[in-house]
């Protein structure tokens, strides 16, 4: 059966490469690419030899560096925490309490936001809570106060209930997904032992669903720390978080050294914290065992 | 099914506040004032007719199509190409090139469009509406992939073992057994990937040269107050036409799924 099974990885191999070539040469040699330039000289507009750490330990000497990365994480561990728990009792009650027969509605109900124009619905938020936006003016107008409450000049919760409602789709699916997988004899059973339904909650169906929760916390927190469009608009530019420095550094500054350090630098502590939640969920799931 | 009033009622509010601003759109896209705020002002359609008389506007929304239909098509094209490899074919390295091709969707987008230019600009490749749509492909692969997979593997491997003995090569049954078969998916995988390039900013904004795109487009527009009424038109037809994509994409997977016997497991992603 050897030959069989060759021509098998080779017709796999085959039908895979178109793909696959597309992702070499259009991610992963840019992604290097990224990660070279970080170690080379750079300038405005010029980039070359000698290799450098020099790009890094400025990111360590200029406090704005830091205070952007640290912002950027403040913004998106803040809408992570947000929608993960606004994100739970919906799942929860997609899961347990709606009909196996409509909870494809209901899931395509909760999608549906998801799919209309990002900017649009980043816009709208900026006219929603302006100054004497839609917010103030409605509750202006219905007598609950009296001076505009202009939610938009606080940047940071503008963007915090943005991204927020942007990404709420995204953290209440792998949570239906794991919650449709506990096993509800389970559930009985807790409760037949004497446990109280909140006591069955927190000791049997939490645990089962957290490796949903931290797929949730993942998906919403990685794409969050790379927004361009919300601190664009909403904070008016005035509050940039990570993505906006890479592309000032880019295109404005045109250092691009400099730049491509800070996103390697951003992929670095991405990819820190999010190893951090898939050890604690190995931790977890370990001491279940 | 158990009572829950509690949390139906919080499912209620959760579904207000995630459809709170695309009510607002229509609101406001024909309420007879150029300021958005209440009260309301009376009915009027003119931001529509605002809005159909802006020719930047027409330019962005054929560049857009452009690069969504042709986007769509290659993304889905090689979506194709894995998801039959992925579910139909057992070869050394699947764990790493499925990996290599679904990076995107865990690596903030700001990343992907930066090194993409980093990379153009020193090839000196000069930005168009060809370099976007290479940037987007990227992106809405793993999407295609995804949905792909998934209505591969729903087949019946037995249906192609069948055509096989009854003397059809490989690519006669691919073309005649499998293609029709998978072909809801193949459709919803195009409506989906179609509708992300639509809407998709960062890769339009930076690997653009310029030229007019849609998203691009309302992003600037919504800098002057004076124009947000005709974009908040613009955005209730844009949300139309995202909700009879979605239904349509959403009637082939379940089309699909019925076709080949299988059970019913929810929505996308």
């Amino acid at each position: 059966m050897a030959s069989s099974q060759g021509k098998e990885a080779r017709t796999g191999w085959l039908l895979i490469s178109p793909p696959a070539i597309y992702a070499l040469l259009l991610l992963a040699a840019p992604l290097a690419t990224v990660l070279i330039y970080s170690v080379l000289t750079g300038g405005r507009g010029e980039i070359g030899l000698p290799f450098t750490l020099s790009n890094f330990a400025e990111l360590f000497q200029k406090p704005i560096y830091q205070s952007v990365m640290l912002r950027s994480l403040y913004v998106s561990l803040a809408v992570t925490f947000v929608t993960v728990v606004l994100a739970y009792p919906i799942a929860y009650f997609v899961s347990f309490h709606v009909s196996p027969s409509k909870k494809a509605l209901w899931l395509f109900l909760i999608t549906i936001p998801f799919w209309t124009s990002y900017v649009i619905r980043v816009a709208l938020w900026r006219t929603i809570l302006g100054y004497e936006g839609i917010v103030d003016s409605a509750l202006i107008n219905i007598g609950v106060i009296n001076e505009p409450l202009n939610i938009l000049s606080n940047g940071m919760l503008s963007m915090i209930i943005t991204l927020s409602h942007a990404y709420a789709p995204f953290a209440v699916l792998p949570i239906f997904v794991s919650l449709e997988k506990v096993d509800r004899s389970l559930l009985e059973a807790g409760q037949d032992l004497g446990e109280s339904r909140l006591m069955t909650f927190i000791r049997v169906t939490l645990p089962l669903t957290m490796p949903g929760v931290i797929a949730a916390v993942l998906i919403v927190f990685i794409p969050t720390v790379g927004d361009y469009v919300t601190p664009e608009l909403i904070g008016g530019g005035k509050v940039p978080l990570i993505a906006n420095l890479i592309e000032s550094q880019m295109l404005k500054i045109r250092d691009q050294a400099q730049g491509s350090a800070i996103a390697v630098a951003a992929m670095f502590v991405v990819g820190m914290v999010s190893l951090v939640f898939v050890l604690l969920n190995r931790r977890f799931l370990g001491g279940q065992k | 099914m158990k009572k829950a009033p509690f949390l139906g009622g919080y499912a209620i509010l959760y579904l207000l506040f995630l459809y709170g601003p695309i009510i607002i759109l229509p609101l406001f896209a024909f309420n007879d004032g150029r300021i958005v705020a209440f009260p309301l002002n009376g009915f009027t359609t003119r931001w529509f007719t605002e809005m159909f008389a802006d020719a930047q506007l027409k330019k962005a929304l054929l560049n857009s199509l452009t690069i969504a239909l042709s986007s769509a098509t290659l993304a889905t094209v090689l979506g194709v190409f894995a998801a039959r490899a992925t579910v139909r074919y057992r070869w050394p390295g699947k764990p790493a090139a499925l990996g290599l091709i679904m990076v995107p969707l865990v690596l903030p987008e700001m990343i992907v469009a930066m090194a993409l230019l980093v990379v153009l600009l020193s090839i000196g490749i000069p930005l168009s509406i060809f370099t976007i749509i290479l940037g987007h492909v990227l992106i809405c692969m793993p999407f295609a992939v995804a949905i792909l997979t998934s209505a591969f593997q729903s087949l019946d491997r037995s249906l192609e073992e069948a055509s096989l003995d009854l003397g059809e090569t490989q690519w006669s049954t691919f073309r005649l057994i499998v293609l029709p078969l998978v072909m809801p998916g193949i459709l919803s995988s195009f409506l989906i990937t179609f509708t992300i390039s639509i809407d998709e900013f960062i890769i339009s904004n930076f690997l653009g040269s310029g030229q007019p795109i849609l998203s691009v487009y309302i992003f600037g527009q919504f800098r002057f107050p004076a124009k947000v009424p005709s974009m908040l038109a613009l955005g209730t037809l844009l949300v139309l036409f995202s909700i009879c994509m979605l239904a349509i994409a959403e009637y082939f997977r379940r089309r699909g799924i019925a076709k080949t016997g299988g059970k019913d497991t929810g929505g996308f992603l």
